[in-house]
């Protein structure tokens, strides 16, 4: 079972055990929702930027523990952030779980890197970033749905 | 379901040697992730047997060639597979006339066809199709497709707790504006197999033709379209043993000759000029184009395997595994089947706890354990059930109890991992 304990890695279980920041944000500026076709997983990122700061972030939606783990610990690490530095730890994280453009260990990336696992469980990959193209759609203040396919 | 072919059995139930049975089925040797493979996944597509197999690459070995054209013997032979493959799909529904058979890619064009040909001549602003609550999004969209280009109404019968369509809604719903009903036979979310003869001869009364979406009925129950007296029934090979691509839609012949072609090409026409075209007889007229020539003659030959198995028995040995899932799982703490309906067949959904069905789809696999996970291409009925995803494990012919217990270990697994479910 030691494959899968890279997987559902304490981290991961303890953030879809408990979400963080999860809920409606009040005040946000920025939202958008994703879905996963395939599995009907949903999420919705709300945000309240300022000063092209993330002042404030949130998620809502229903996922496997993958996902929702994913948009929680997302969330904790986008906190006072810019808007570039959260679109570059979008790359880096797509990165990582995608193995694209040569992987990336997640060194670097704290909490992040504890799904660095889900590299090898490729049909698992679009559970760990829809909240990230999600969030990306609404640094973009897209006004659609984005999906993952 | 009526009671004959005892004559294709291979005797009595016990009879039933699914040790033999698993021999016929190569993939069934494989490992996954370093564990036998248990496939259970057999709703989505089913396994198939090395006859079928042995088959399809026997016709392109020795018998490739086009159909319906060539004088040459190729030609010849592949033409005469291709209608063997036709006849052998009409005694399995016990249909009337081979020209009752029509190929198509699967039961979703099976479902288009109808809904496109017949509703299309059909419907008429206001009219109505009545589907159920518990179809798969292929008899669902066909028919919003048809009815929003006719400014025709969708109408669904309710589904009750159980997962059993409600009766009484139903006949409610066959009213003067109905133009056709469509109905799963039996049900890919749920299990339940619907009371479709009766619902059958319900909407004739009214003078409403009926549409039987026979996906995931045709490989577990005998059907006899005759003594259905269904006018449409449509179902895919490759859940009955046989290739992807192919499907059959069986209907009576006095509503396909009434409708008009589904799409233009080769084959499907007698002669043509530019200024006018004379379409084919049944059922050419609707197999327009090179067909999945190998898909159909597998689909024969998976066919005749179930055939020499005996469906009879195949669905007694399938109900007595399934039997066993439904109890060996209910004593299963925190798992919650979907779907308790009054008959069912092939299938158990499942929810447990409140780990998500993707992530106990994940750990399953690493036990070799192969299961459906997600909404099974039925939104609103995990709408109706209030559920995002449930776990299937849908059985065929050669499943076992044995295997049964190896899910109910893997769960346990699950558990462990999830502390405690």
């Amino acid at each position: 079972m030691s494959d899968l304990r890279d997987l559902y890695q304490e981290l991961i279980l303890d953030h879809n055990r408990k979400p963080r920041n999860f809920g409606p944000l009040a005040g946000a500026n920025r939202s958008a929702r994703g879905v996963n076709p395939l599995c009907g997983d949903k999420v919705a990122v709300h945000l309240h930027v300022e000063d092209d700061r993330v002042t404030g972030v949130s998620f809502e939606g229903t996922g496997c523990a993958i996902s929702i783990a994913s948009a929680s610990v997302m969330t904790e690490s986008l906190k006072e952030q810019s808007c570039d530095h959260a679109r570059e730890l979008f790359e880096r994280f797509h990165q990582m779980v995608a193995n694209d453009d040569g992987g990336n260990d997640g060194a670097g990336m704290g909490k992040l890197a504890a799904f660095a696992g889900v590299r090898d469980y490729p049909a698992r990959v679009k559970c760990a970033t829809l909240a990230w193209h999600t969030l990306r759609a609404a640094l973009d203040g897209e006004d659609k749905a984005v999906s993952t396919e | 379901m009526r009671q004959v072919k005892t004559a294709e059995c291979n005797g009595p139930a016990e009879a039933f040697d699914v040790a033999r049975v698993r021999e016929d089925f190569p993939i069934l040797g494989e490992s996954v992730h370093g564990k036998p493979l248990v496939y259970l996944d057999n709703a989505a597509t089913a396994q198939k047997p090395r006859s079928v197999i042995e088959r399809v690459a026997g016709y392109y070995e020795t018998e490739n060639s086009n159909i319906h054209r060539g004088v040459h013997r190729l030609s010849e032979l592949a033409t005469r597979a291709y209608e063997d493959a036709r006849g052998a799909v009409r005694r399995f529904l016990n249909a009337a006339q081979d020209r009752e058979i029509v190929f198509v890619r699967g039961a979703t064009e099976a479902i288009n066809l109808v809904a496109r040909c017949y509703g299309g001549v059909n419907l008429e602003a206001g009219d109505e199709v009545v589907i159920s609550a518990m179809e798969h999004h292929s008899n669902i969209v066909p028919w919003q497709l048809i009815c929003q280009e006719k400014g025709a109404v969708l109408r669904v019968i309710p589904v009750d707790d159980r997962g059993d369509v409600v009766m009484e809604a139903y006949h409610r719903l066959l009213g003067p504006r109905t133009r056709i009903v469509a109905l799963p036979h039996v049900s890919n979310a749920l299990g339940t197999v619907n009371p479709i003869k009766e619902m059958i001869a319900d909407a004739h009364r009214a003078g409403i033709p009926v549409l039987i979406d026979g996906a995931q009925g045709a490989p577990h129950a005998a059907v006899d379209v005759q003594d259905l007296d269904c006018d449409f029934y449509a179902f895919s090979s490759h859940k009955l043993y046989g290739p992807t691509g192919v499907g059959v839609l069986y209907g009576k012949a006095g509503l396909l000759e009434a409708m008009p072609p589904y799409q233009g090409g080769g084959d499907m026409i007698l002669t043509v000029s530019f200024e006018a075209t004379e379409y084919n007889a049944l059922p050419y007229k609707f197999e327009a184009g090179t067909p999945n020539i190998a898909g159909v003659i597998g689909l024969g030959a998976a066919v005749e395997y179930l055939t020499g198995l005996g469906i009879e028995a195949v669905a007694a040995h399938e109900d007595r595994v399934l039997a066993y899932a439904v109890e060996r799982l209910t004593c299963v703490p925190g798992l919650r089947l979907i779907g308790t309906p009054a008959r069912r067949a092939s299938l158990v959904s499942f929810i447990f706890g409140d780990v998500h069905a993707h992530d106990i789809g994940t750990i399953l696999d690493q036990e070799g354990i192969a299961v459906r996970t997600g909404h099974h291409c039925a939104m609103p009925v995990m709408d109706r059930f209030g559920v995002p995803a449930t776990v299937r494990a849908s059985f065929a012919c050669y499943n076992t109890e044995a295997e049964v217990d190896v899910l109910a270990e893997g769960l346990e697994r699950v558990r462990r991992l999830f502390d405690g479910v």
